[in-house]
């Protein structure tokens, strides 16, 4: 499934983070190459959003490394913007900007961002949501949609920036079940279609189909990196297999 | 209907309340409105006993030139409405300065900036904590010399001041209001600080700011009123001149007081009419 020649995209070197006392983070070391899936899972509370957050620095680490596409990435960065161009983010909760129709939610970024015209952008934009099957709720505003439209909404939104990699942050946690297939499908479409991406993500049927890795966390730390063939039948560690139990065993 | 008590759904309770005239509703309002009147009337009552005893000496039908004069056909306007034309201009000047420098000290607080953090809690602190009339006498006495600007400017850059340590707290607090994720999301599309904020944030916080902004606002013209101590001519300096003149202090100061009432409650309502298709266009 891998290209062996293909360049790495995010390469994540003994990074760590603390809050105060409480260590959140420690000695994470993660190469994310181009066109790769990987599928982060682990029990609440065990740094896996904190991790994706810090790769487009919406959180700060404070030791380590984290290069995107070959540029180091710092709290002290200066055109922090410019890398976030480049790393597409989906949230659990969303975060779609309530007081815009859907196609300026979608536009903003790249009119601002990538100096392209309202008409162009208005096209991306139509084209993107199409893409995820949405097109006829461009002109409403979020609150008038569902959360697994919303969620879609937001995926476009993201990739409307054209990035190079696409962060998912517990994309279908937020949606009521019935919900969770639309989402789903939209990712796993995108996922076909070559996108680099990293996912956090309990739903392991989806991290079965699509993921090239699947990384676990426990505590701060990555316990296991397997494919996840492996990863689902033979957990190496104690407490992966002590996660998977309890997230298969009823 | 098959013995039940039969509640209205709200459906039929409106149609019953659209057709027909529900006595008891009827005569309730009229009692309250009664009321009202009554407390009026005695209050009315008081103030004219208390003007007939002093001997105070009415002269109502002496006020029309303080509005207005006509001289061969040609309006003359009187110093009440040249006080009002002042005070309006005096008060909407503040208002605009009053707001920015909110904006500017709301967002210096916020800041990463260490030096802005402080320069802005001084400001707020030295302001909010010291009266009025002090600040406009320093203003004037002090700082208008020294800066070589007259009466007018000093009185509009104390109010604006004043009232502007009240604006960046209001304005403060409608940015502190807003979801941390809508920062995010700014954040994730790459948005840079100027367009995160012009966007993003400021759109969502101004239903919050608005209302106690319009406070702040009304306060402002009230508070305009202090000037007069430095003969500022506005609304108030042009009472006292007149009562000089005319020793109708009563009327004077009744015709004063509905002037800036006017002026406000117009303020407050374009205001919230503003807020309704604000909400309306949100949805």
């Amino acid at each position: 499934m891998l290209d062996a020649h293909a360049k790495p995209l995010v390469e994540i070197t003994g990074m760590c983070k603390w809050y105060g006392d409480f260590s959140a983070l420690f000695d994470i070391n993660l190469t994310v190459h181009e066109g790769e899936k990987v599928v982060v899972c682990g029990p609440s509370g065990s740094g896996k959003s904190t991790m994706i957050r810090c790769i487009n620095q919406l959180e700060a680490h404070q030791k380590g490394t984290i290069r995107v596409d070959g540029v180091e990435v710092s709290p002290e960065l200066k055109n922090i913007e410019g890398i976030r161009r480049e790393v597409g983010m989906v949230f659990q909760s969303f975060n779609l900007f309530p007081h815009m129709t859907i196609l300026d939610n979608l536009t903003l970024g790249p009119t601002r961002n990538r100096g392209i015209s309202k008409k162009e952008a208005r096209d991306l934009a139509m084209h993107y949501l199409e893409r995820v099957h949405i097109a006829e709720q461009a002109e409403k505003y979020p609150v008038q949609l569902s959360g697994g439209q919303q969620q879609r909404v937001a995926i476009a939104r993201a990739l409307c920036m054209k990035p190079k990699v696409m962060l998912f942050d517990e994309p279908t946690s937020a949606l009521d079940p019935e919900m969770i297939a639309g989402v789903l499908d939209v990712m796993i479409e995108l996922a076909e279609e070559g996108m680099t991406m990293i996912v956090v993500t309990h739903e392991m049927g989806f991290a079965r189909k699509v993921a090239d890795r699947v990384v676990f966390m426990d505590q701060g730390e990555i316990i296991e990196v397997a494919e996840p063939e492996q990863f689902f039948s033979n957990p190496q560690s104690d407490r992966a297999q002590l996660f998977l139990s309890q997230l298969l065993g009823h | 209907m098959q013995g039940r008590v039969s509640v209205p759904t709200p459906r039929a309770q409106r149609t019953r309340d659209d057709t027909g005239l529900d006595l008891r509703r009827v005569r309730q309002v009229f009692w309250q409105i009664s009321q009202a009147l009554a407390v009026f009337a005695i209050i009315g009552y008081l103030i004219w006993r208390g003007a007939v005893a002093m001997e105070y000496n009415w002269q109502w039908y002496r006020i029309e030139p303080f509005f207005y004069r006509e001289i061969d056909g040609e309006i003359y306007w009187g110093p009440l409405v040249k006080g009002l034309i002042e005070t309006l201009r005096l008060a909407s000047i503040a208002g605009v300065l009053a707001i920015l420098i909110g904006f500017v000290t709301a967002f210096a607080r916020l800041s990463n900036s260490f030096a802005g953090r402080i320069i802005a809690t001084w400001y707020l602190e030295a302001i909010r904590n010291t009266p009025l009339l002090v600040q406009l006498f320093l203003f004037y006495f002090v700082l208008a010399p020294i800066f070589g600007i007259d009466r007018f400017w000093a009185g509009v850059l104390c109010l604006a001041f004043f009232e502007g340590s009240f604006a960046a707290e209001i304005i403060r607090g409608g940015i502190v209001g807003v979801e941390k994720g809508q920062y995010e999301g700014a954040d994730a599309i790459g948005l840079n600080v100027v367009d995160k904020y012009r966007f993003i944030v400021v759109p969502q916080a101004l239903p919050l700011i608005l209302p106690p902004l319009t406070g702040l606002i009304i306060s402002l013209i009230k508070h305009s009123a202090i000037v007069s101590v430095i003969a500022v001519s506005e609304l108030t300096t042009a009472g006292l001149n007149l009562i000089a003149d005319t020793f109708m202090a009563f009327e004077v100061w009744f015709l004063v007081a509905g002037i800036y009432l006017a002026v406000t409650i117009t303020l407050s309502i374009g205001v919230s009419l503003f807020e309704r298709s604000l909400n309306k266009s949100k949805r």
